[in-house]
């Protein structure tokens, strides 16, 4: 049965956005984001997997600028998500829904995500062999 | 009876309310892969860091030892049934026409099942392999 067009109200062009509401969006994005980029993770292992030639052909590509553009994304998408995650699992068992704690576990969050993808990066360009 | 659904009146399960039509065990899988993934993958990402720049003898052998290898295909395990139930909520939330919905939903579950196959091809590979 098609459905009948009838006009909605503004909802995301009115509502200003917030810390709340942009974290969430983000969250998801940012799952989408490792999703498509676990596609290259396997890859990767396919790579290693199949041989020398391949593999040195996988690793040229994520030495390269753009795959470490791309490394660099996915691991701050990673973090992030991570840390988001656990901030959902702390409100799944029921704490931290009062504005102020969403406020301050929000920002935790973001300085967080931030902090161990430099960390990640920092410990990683040391120690590369 | 599915042990999952005594959660859900009998009703409920009946008439299969919403775009997702059940949803409880999806729930709670979604949280148990979650805290899985958080201990795999804080491993992980260590791990990958500590092997930057590795030629493919160092990652085989970092392969070969039994406790790398099986987290690793357990981070695959968790990690790809987890982007499944994330997508497919994405899909229901977006995908409102039945006739694209359906397929999209189908191929989410066959494309995450074959990604970690073949990622857990890969690591069987490395670990007993060269």
């Amino acid at each position: 049965m098609t459905p009948v067009q009838r006009p909605i109200s503004p909802h995301l062009q009115i509502y200003k956005p917030q810390l709340t509401s942009v974290l969430s969006i983000l969250h998801r994005g940012t799952g989408l984001a490792l999703a498509v980029g676990s596609l290259l993770l396997i890859w990767w292992l396919l790579a290693a997997a199949n041989g020398e030639s391949s593999f040195a052909a996988a690793q040229w590509f994520w030495g390269s600028w753009l795959g470490l553009l791309l490394l660099l994304g996915w691991s701050y998408a990673l973090f992030f998500h991570l840390c988001n995650g656990l901030r959902h699992l702390v409100w799944d068992a029921g704490y931290g829904f009062e504005l102020r704690t969403a406020y301050a576990s929000g920002w935790f969050v973001v300085g967080a995500s931030v902090v161990l993808t430099l960390l990640a990066w920092i410990i990683g360009l040391v120690v590369w062999r | 009876m599915l042990e999952h659904d005594r959660l859900r009146s009998p009703l409920g399960r009946v008439i299969g309310l919403g775009s997702a039509k059940e949803g409880v065990e999806h729930w709670w899988a979604q949280r148990i892969t979650a805290v899985a993934l958080v201990v795999l993958l804080l491993w992980f990402v260590a791990s990958i860091v500590s092997l930057a720049g590795a030629n493919r003898a160092a990652v085989a052998a970092w392969l070969h030892a039994p406790l790398p290898a099986i987290l690793t295909v357990l981070l695959l395990i968790a990690g790809f049934y987890h982007m499944a139930l994330g997508v497919q909520v994405v899909i229901e939330d977006y995908v409102h026409t039945e006739w694209v919905k359906i397929p999209a939903l189908v191929l989410n579950k066959l494309i995450s099942f074959a990604l970690a196959i073949a990622g857990i091809f890969a690591v069987l590979r490395l670990a007993f392999g060269g």
